[in-house]
């Protein structure tokens, strides 16, 4: 009879329950120690191992409904590669991309990183449409498709593009997405044609369908924001100055684990429910 | 305690809890946040499309002098955007090609859009159909073909290093054989030209367990993902509040 009852349980409650999962280890900052796996370490030795002065560029291809998930991954990656001085090339294929691509670099590195030039260090070229047709271009000519910033600033006048030409001359290329065009599209058609390592940040429901293409095609992935809390717990750990700063990925990881018990509690439950009250009907 | 709180603010709060009031009921409050979102998306996507597609892929292409001159300024067009020469009127192609497909909204003249469409399907046919065969076929059996003993030094080296860590021979050898029979009995739950008995059911039994996993393993990444979206509304709506409470 309990079993039964249990199984007619209003919905609303397991709602309620998650919520007060998700909230409660928010309030106690309640952290979890986050062991860096293989797939994220890639990315971050891959950094660590480039020379100063190597072109990376970053590719932000997301939009504001996954901005909790994919933020936090590419502020991190963003610190480490001006870290390291190298040269970031921002742009994005999603035309929501733009958006939080300014905001990333008036946030992150007009504030954090106040010495560092535009136009020298780092460039904002902004939001291109024409999806995986962007990728195939400037894989042969950058300049075809991205004659100015987003300022206007001519682009092969920069200080920064003064080495490039197309993509074969990037150190690394990270996309930050998960989506259509994203990181699938940055695999076919600049890791695999121009021959220059790709690394992604995706949202995590688009990691398994992603996860195939490591380590060939995919030099590291960080899928969800698992993967941005490991990144961030290395970056910390390496780069100690970078410790007081806010670590969004980190703080989410103690909700995430208390919200997954529940979740599982329930599935336990609801499947414990199911056998017994079949059981019952059948001995009656 | 509310420093920093405009009236921003109080619009996203306020249809960030209507959105959560559907979990108790359907009720006009979240109808209303519903159609607010489709219809301010309709009209960002349209602006959007207008100025970080038209105007600076077309019409600064064809007429840089006329959109500037309405501009005002050149910020919009700026000199080293613009195109000389014969390159300037290919650019008419395009946009011959989208009046084209315009006139699938006329009752009559649909057919007429076919033309466009029939471009845009045939470029995106080529381009993806080399890429997928290279990127996502070749490539990806190229990807289910490694060793099965990755790394192997002997049996001294594998015994002596015998440990449950990510980068210990045994999870690595482990991982190889689990990529190869996964792929193996996943491509044989599929292949539906003989009978699954046998020792040919079994391995297609096993492709279905690997199914499985796959599919719990996609079920909490999208958990994950949920949680991590509901952390950023809750971020949102008692940021201040948790700030406090974590200082």
């Amino acid at each position: 009879m309990f079993w039964e009852r249990l199984l007619r349980l209003d919905r609303r409650w397991i709602f309620l329950f998650v919520a007060v999962s998700v909230l409660l280890p928010l309030l106690f900052n309640l952290e979890c120690h986050q062991v860096p796996t293989p797939i994220v370490r890639g990315i971050f030795d891959k950094l660590e191992s480039l020379p100063p002065g190597s072109h990376v560029l970053l590719s932000f291809d997301y939009g504001p409904s996954t901005v909790p998930e994919i933020s936090p991954m590419a502020h991190a990656v963003i610190r480490h590669c001006l870290e390291r001085d190298l040269k970031v090339v921002f742009m994005a294929l999603w035309a929501t991309g733009q958006n939080l691509l300014t905001s990333t670099v008036d946030s992150v590195v007009k504030l954090e990183f106040p010495h560092k030039v535009n136009g020298t260090d780092y460039a904002n070229f902004g939001y291109k449409a024409g999806n995986q047709g962007v990728i195939n271009v400037i894989a042969t000519d950058f300049y075809k498709m991205f004659t100015t910033d987003i300022s206007g600033m001519p682009a092969r006048t920069m200080p920064l593009m003064e080495d490039v030409e197309n993509m074969s001359d990037m150190s690394l290329i990270i996309s930050f997405g998960g989506g259509f065009p994203g990181i699938k599209e940055w695999v076919q058609f600049a890791g695999d044609v121009a021959h220059v390592p790709v690394a992604g940040g995706c949202t995590a429901v688009s990691a398994p369908l992603l996860y195939p293409y490591y380590p060939q095609q995919l030099i590291g992935l960080m899928g969800g924001i698992k993967g941005a809390a490991e990144y961030e717990a290395m970056l910390t750990h390496t780069y100690p100055k970078f410790d007081p700063l806010p670590k969004r990925g980190m703080l989410a990881m103690g909700p995430q684990t208390v919200a997954h018990l529940v979740i599982m509690f329930f599935i336990v439950v609801g499947n414990l429910a199911y056998f017994l009250s079949r059981s019952h009907k059948a001995k009656a | 305690m509310f420093a920093n709180i405009d009236l921003t603010f109080w619009v996203g709060a306020f249809l960030t809890v209507a959105i959560f009031s559907f979990l108790y009921k359907d009720n006009p409050v979240y109808k209303l946040a519903e159609h607010l979102f489709v219809g301010i998306s309709a009209a960002y996507w349209m602006s959007v499309g207008i100025w970080t597609t038209l105007v600076p892929n077309l019409l600064c292409r064809l007429c840089p002098g006329w959109v500037n001159s309405l501009a005002g300024s050149d910020c919009l067009c700026p000199p080293a955007s613009h195109v000389s020469g014969y390159e300037r009127w290919i650019y008419l192609v395009p946009l011959v090609l989208g009046i084209l497909l315009l006139m699938r909204l006329s009752p009559k003249g649909g057919w007429i859009g076919r033309w466009s469409l029939a471009f845009i399907v045939g470029i995106t046919a080529g381009l993806n159909l080399l890429r997928y065969m290279q990127s996502d076929f070749m490539a990806q059996v190229q990807a289910t073909m490694i060793t099965l003993l990755p790394g192997w030094q002997g049996f001294g080296h594998f015994f002596g290093n015998l440990s449950l860590s990510l980068d210990s021979p045994l999870v690595a050898t482990f991982s190889a054989w689990v990529v190869f029979f996964g792929t193996f009995c996943g491509l044989v739950y599929f292949f539906f030209s003989k009978e699954h008995k046998g020792w040919f059911g079994g391995a297609s039994r096993f492709g279905i367990w690997v199914l499985m996993v796959t599919f719990g393993a996609g079920f909490g990444y999208t958990v994950m993902a949920r949680i991590s979206l509901l952390v950023g509304r809750f971020r949102y709506l008692f940021g201040d509040l948790i700030d406090m409470m974590n200082s």
